[in-house]
């Protein structure tokens, strides 16, 4: 079992502890296969700033995915909590359907969203970039489901003392809910860092450049140096994982609750 | 009497009510974002010419797509990936869930953070890691010829079975921690000693798998088969960075062959979307029938 365990968790981190290592190393010695930490980390940071726009991209996609994260959170929390806190039959009939937006593929919404996008003239724009995911049904689902861990006698105890719906909301809920926030914040703010196709259709001007579209067109460039696009795979890479490192406690419990 | 069940009745309304406006913005922007694109795409599909000069064409985009095989390439590509990475993940998956649940495991923390971490890199970031060390020059050769696997550096990304096989890899890298922690969660629900009387019984722990671990979880597999499905047959970034769809296009998917024709070169917008309805076609067959499966057993 430890023997299994630890192949897996070798593989794992292998990808991940290599593309660190050849972030610090130069072309030449990343081809003859080194696995020690060099001294080229300047160089290639260098190198890379020369090429690309990183600035830009890391703070547009910073910019992007905060506030996609920060917006969508805010409404499918209510939503969730209206589904569930409220719930009625027409409620739950109407949340099966919206349920059913989770089988719709991208590839089946992406022209007519980018045509409206298009005539709101939102391209290039972070609405435009936040507009599929503002609203999500497995957001509002993950809120759902954990709410039903949260105490009713709560609501009934606030509304006798005289408190409306959006303070029990707000003073109560919000507060209680902690680790379903975590997981939320987790989830979308990796999804909205690190989308791809999204951004590559409606992201046109260079101006608008994210991360990933960034490293992709490193790629699709020919820089033929290990050490830079790796790098760039690192910086791309690290506040997702910095995210996790702070939310992990929290996350898991938070996924718990949606599978209950 | 009946005045306060008038009064309870208002109450009750009043907050029927506050919960719609609660949900409503939510409810509404899934309505615009999602059904009606859908259905806008569907009357595309139904129409060919470029840009402002659509006109009315029928099912002449669908009859297109059944011989074009270009178009059939790609989904069996996508299908390949599909039937191969899923149920493998899936097993995967499971036997690490539930060596995690075991009770006297060391190190449990650590093991279950490490296998997760993958689900924290960026698709595109794990595509080009994965793209650079299976290049000719790349670590994977180095390792193998090193070990005396290999002779001369193979090329990974020159031929379709060994590129499907590269995309199938980092699939399972990337998502098989991310269903572990479904599992784990669900198995956290079990009590322990349910697993202690079946031991006692006899049963051994493939037994105990068999019999215990699957049955309870039915639900947490089913909802992870359908996810995983539907994003596998979404699949694109790894599609467009990690092989770029080569050699040829014997390694791209079906979302990257539309994206293809819908935003590359000249817009096919008719003859995109109802690629695009294909796949939703599949999802919800899919859909349909692994929720059959799955509540029948």
């Amino acid at each position: 079992m430890y023997v299994f365990l630890s192949i897996a968790a070798a593989l794992s981190l292998f990808p991940l502890i290599w593309a660190v290592i050849s972030a610090t190393n130069a072309n030449t010695d990343i081809l003859r296969g080194t696995m020690l930490p060099g001294t080229h980390l300047i160089q290639n940071f260098n190198r890379l700033t020369e090429l690309t726009d990183l600035g830009r991209a890391f703070w547009n996609s910073a910019r992007n995915a905060t506030m996609a994260t920060f917006i969508s959170i805010v409404i499918c929390s209510l939503a969730g909590y209206g589904f569930e806190i409220y719930h009625s039959k027409a409620k739950d009939r109407l949340m099966s359907v919206l349920l059913l937006s989770m089988m719709i593929p991208f590839a089946a919404v992406m022209i007519p969203l980018f045509q409206l996008t298009a005539n709101l003239s939102l391209l290039n724009t972070t609405l435009g970039f936040m507009l599929p995911t503002l609203s999500t049904a497995f957001l509002i689902m993950l809120f759902r489901q954990n709410t039903r861990t949260f105490p009713q006698e709560m609501i009934e105890a606030a509304r006798i003392d005289g408190l409306n719906e959006i303070s029990i909301f707000l003073r109560m809920y919000v507060p209680t809910m902690k680790s379903t926030y975590a997981a939320a914040i987790t989830i979308t703010f990796m999804g909205t860092w690190n989308v791809f196709l999204w951004p590559r259709i409606i992201m046109i001007s260079p101006e608008s450049i994210t991360m990933p579209i960034l490293i992709s067109n490193l790629m699709a460039g020919y820089v033929a140096d290990f050490g830079v696009i790796m790098l760039a795979v690192t910086i791309a890479t690290l506040p997702t994982i910095v995210l996790f490192s702070f939310l992990q406690r929290y996350f898991a419990e938070g996924m718990t609750g949606t599978i209950k | 009497m009946e005045q306060k069940k008038g009064f309870k009745l208002g109450l009750n309304q009043k907050q029927g009510l506050i919960g719609w406006a609660f949900l409503s913005v939510a409810a509404a922007l899934i309505i615009v974002m999602n059904f009606y694109p859908m259905f806008r795409g569907f009357l595309f599909s139904l129409q060919t010419g470029v840009g402002a000069n659509m006109e009315y064409a029928g099912l002449f985009n669908y009859r297109r797509l059944l011989e074009d095989p270009q178009f059939r390439q790609t989904v069996s590509n996508t299908f390949f990936y599909l039937a191969v990475q899923v149920p493998v993940m899936i097993v995967l998956g499971l036997i690490l869930a539930s060596m995690l649940n075991s009770k006297n495991l060391k190190f449990k923390g650590f093991f279950r953070t490490t296998i997760f971490l993958p689900c924290t890199v960026g698709l595109v970031a794990y595509s080009l890691v994965f793209r650079q060390m299976f290049a000719v020059s790349g670590i994977v050769n180095t390792i193998a010829m090193n070990i005396g696997i290999m002779d001369t550096p193979f090329n990974w990304f020159g031929t379709a079975w060994s590129a499907r096989l590269i995309i199938i890899l980092g699939l399972l890298w990337r998502w098989t921690g991310f269903n572990m922690i479904f599992y784990l969660a669900g198995l956290q629900n079990i009590d322990q000693s349910i697993y202690e009387a079946a031991r006692i019984d006899g049963a051994n722990v493939l037994q105990q798998f068999r019999r215990i671990t699957i049955p309870v979880l039915r639900p947490i597999i089913l909802l992870t088969a359908i996810m995983s499905t539907n994003g596998t047959l979404q699949l694109f970034d790894e599609s467009v960075n990690l092989t770029g769809g080569g050699p040829g296009i014997t390694s791209r998917s079906m979302s990257h062959h539309i994206f293809n024709a819908a935003f590359q070169g000249i817009p096919q917008i008719g003859y995109a979307s109802a690629m695009s309805f294909v796949i939703l076609l599949f999802v919800g067959t899919l859909a349909f029938i692994q929720i059959k499966i799955g509540d029948k057993r």
